[in-house]
């Protein structure tokens, strides 16, 4: 099992949790895991081909899985996965 | 004790030391390898003028402040004042704190001017600006040389509110000499709770003139530019151009896009922060040295995923942590000290009083910063809005 950070937009839909456990041998497995328990998450993550959005990253253990091998990048049982949508906000 | 009178003293010093002639230190300091010169003056005086390049530390700082100036010991040393003998003095005490290379001039600054060699008036502080920054003079990173430099340079805040509140007070305070400020609000009340450049009996007033009378408050010496309107594609490059450093903290997405973009055309560096509820980030784009904000999103996302704090709310206190994480980030990148973040994304989570540092890449594809500058087109709301992929109608600007 590997921990993955929800970013704050997101944790309503996971139950509110900051961190939740998803399994997966690679980071598309992992979401598949992740987006089959909370299906309100899928359209935020994946565009309508399965890949993944360009507004949102994901790092696994600090690295953005981008320059890796994407979706396919491998994740390591005890990895920790961050989940990070483009933010906006400066509060003016 | 035997009475030793001063002339006696001075010669007898002078037996213990080296001397050199202006003639032969002109050519040493022509030479390759140049010694250090250093004036052991007093202050009005090296104020008048003094030999270019020399490093200045009056007679009585001289044992407290020379290691710090010449750390290498072996270090070939010139010392003058005005006519020779304070100089001896100081060339002796050196050799006794172990340098080993060290050469009094003969007759001083008075006989170098004389001799037509070259000198300059140096740039100084004035009295009330060496009292206003003398912790960060005292600052061996910053000193004299840095808070000049901090006075000369000119950094552009994108937004006066949140972010920009405390990246703006302490700039202000550390010298900066021109803060420009764009934002088209006007105070709120609801802006209070986090944007500590307003108060309440400026609800009401354009921020920037709100701004502009905090920030004058605190140093009246800090030239502030006023913007009192949207960047948009017609006014950006106008806005921003002559700026050494932008401090992004807009509330939207058109505006951070944009702001990306021409940054890259102009070539500043950007110090990026955004906030939403408990958690920040920071990082800084520097044109193409580092990964730009397309890098790391290539798109923004639709309307209907961004929010803007007004919908989520954010802690008071998170926005002053963030926003002077960016000042940080702001004047090293003026002073050109330390390690920026750029290629790093740090973040920052207030409630688990967590930092968490993200590595990122310059993107060989990226849209935008994978081109040539003079290729690179900005994009207005709108026209994001109306990009095939995103959705069709478009979207109502982030108001916080």
């Amino acid at each position: 099992m590997s921990t993955v950070r929800m970013p704050p937009i997101l944790r309503q839909a996971v139950g509110g949790a900051r961190e939740v456990e998803a399994s997966g041998a690679t980071v598309r497995d992992l979401l598949d895991d992740l987006t089959g328990r909370y299906p309100a998450i899928k359209g935020h993550l994946l565009d309508e081909n399965g890949e993944l959005n360009r507004f949102v990253n994901v790092y696994v253990n600090n690295e953005d899985v981008r320059l890796g091998n994407g979706l396919d990048t491998g994740v390591a049982d005890d990895a920790t996965v961050i989940v990070l949508p483009a933010m906006a906000g400066g509060s003016r | 004790m035997s009475v030793v009178s001063h002339r006696d003293h001075l010669a007898a010093v002078k037996e213990q030391i080296r001397e050199l002639s202006t003639e032969d230190a002109v050519a040493l300091r022509d030479a390759s390898s140049a010694p250090v010169f250093v004036d052991v003056r007093e202050r009005d005086e090296y104020e008048q003028g003094f030999i270019p390049g020399a490093v200045h530390i009056p007679r009585g700082n001289l044992e407290s402040r020379i290691e710090r100036a010449v750390p290498d010991h072996n270090t070939p040393i010139v010392v003058y004042c005005a006519s020779g003998n304070r100089s001896a003095y100081s060339a002796k005490t050196l050799a006794e704190l172990g340098y080993t290379d060290v050469v009094s001039m003969a007759g001083g600054f008075s006989r170098w001017k004389q001799n037509g060699h070259p000198w300059r008036v140096p740039r100084t502080l004035s009295h009330e600006q060496a009292e206003r920054y003398s912790r960060h003079t005292l600052i061996p990173e910053v000193g004299e040389e840095g808070q000049l430099k901090l006075l000369d340079s000119k950094v552009l805040l994108i937004g006066a509110g949140g972010l920009g509140s405390p990246a703006a007070l302490y700039l202000a305070a550390a010298g900066v000499g021109t803060l420009g400020i764009i934002d088209a609000d006007v105070v709120d009340r609801s802006n209070l709770q986090r944007q500590i450049l307003h108060t309440e009996d400026r609800i009401g007033m354009a921020k920037v003139d709100s701004a502009e009378v905090a920030l004058k408050a605190l140093n009246p010496e800090v030239n502030v530019v006023k913007y009192s309107e949207r960047m948009d594609s017609s006014n950006v490059l106008d806005v921003i151009t002559g700026y050494d450093v932008i401090v992004d903290g807009t509330d939207n997405f058109p505006t951070r896009y944009l702001l990306n973009d021409a940054s890259l055309v102009a070539g500043i560096p950007v110090v990026h922060g955004s906030i939403y509820q408990f958690e920040g980030s920071v990082t800084v784009y520097k044109p193409f040295e580092g990964p730009c904000y397309r890098c790391q999103y290539p798109e923004p996302p639709p309307p209907e995923l961004a929010p803007s704090c007004a919908e989520g709310g954010v802690l008071g206190v998170l926005p002053g942590v963030v926003g002077l994480l960016q000042a940080t980030e702001a004047v090293k990148l003026l002073l050109g000290i330390g390690t920026p973040l750029i290629g790093r994304q740090l973040r920052y989570d207030a409630l688990e009083m967590e930092f968490v540092e993200l590595k990122m890449h310059r993107d060989a594809n990226c849209p935008v910063c994978s081109k040539d500058p003079s290729e690179i087109e900005f994009i207005d709301y709108e026209q994001f809005c109306a990009m095939p992929s995103r959705a069709a109608q478009p979207a109502k600007e982030a108001v916080v």
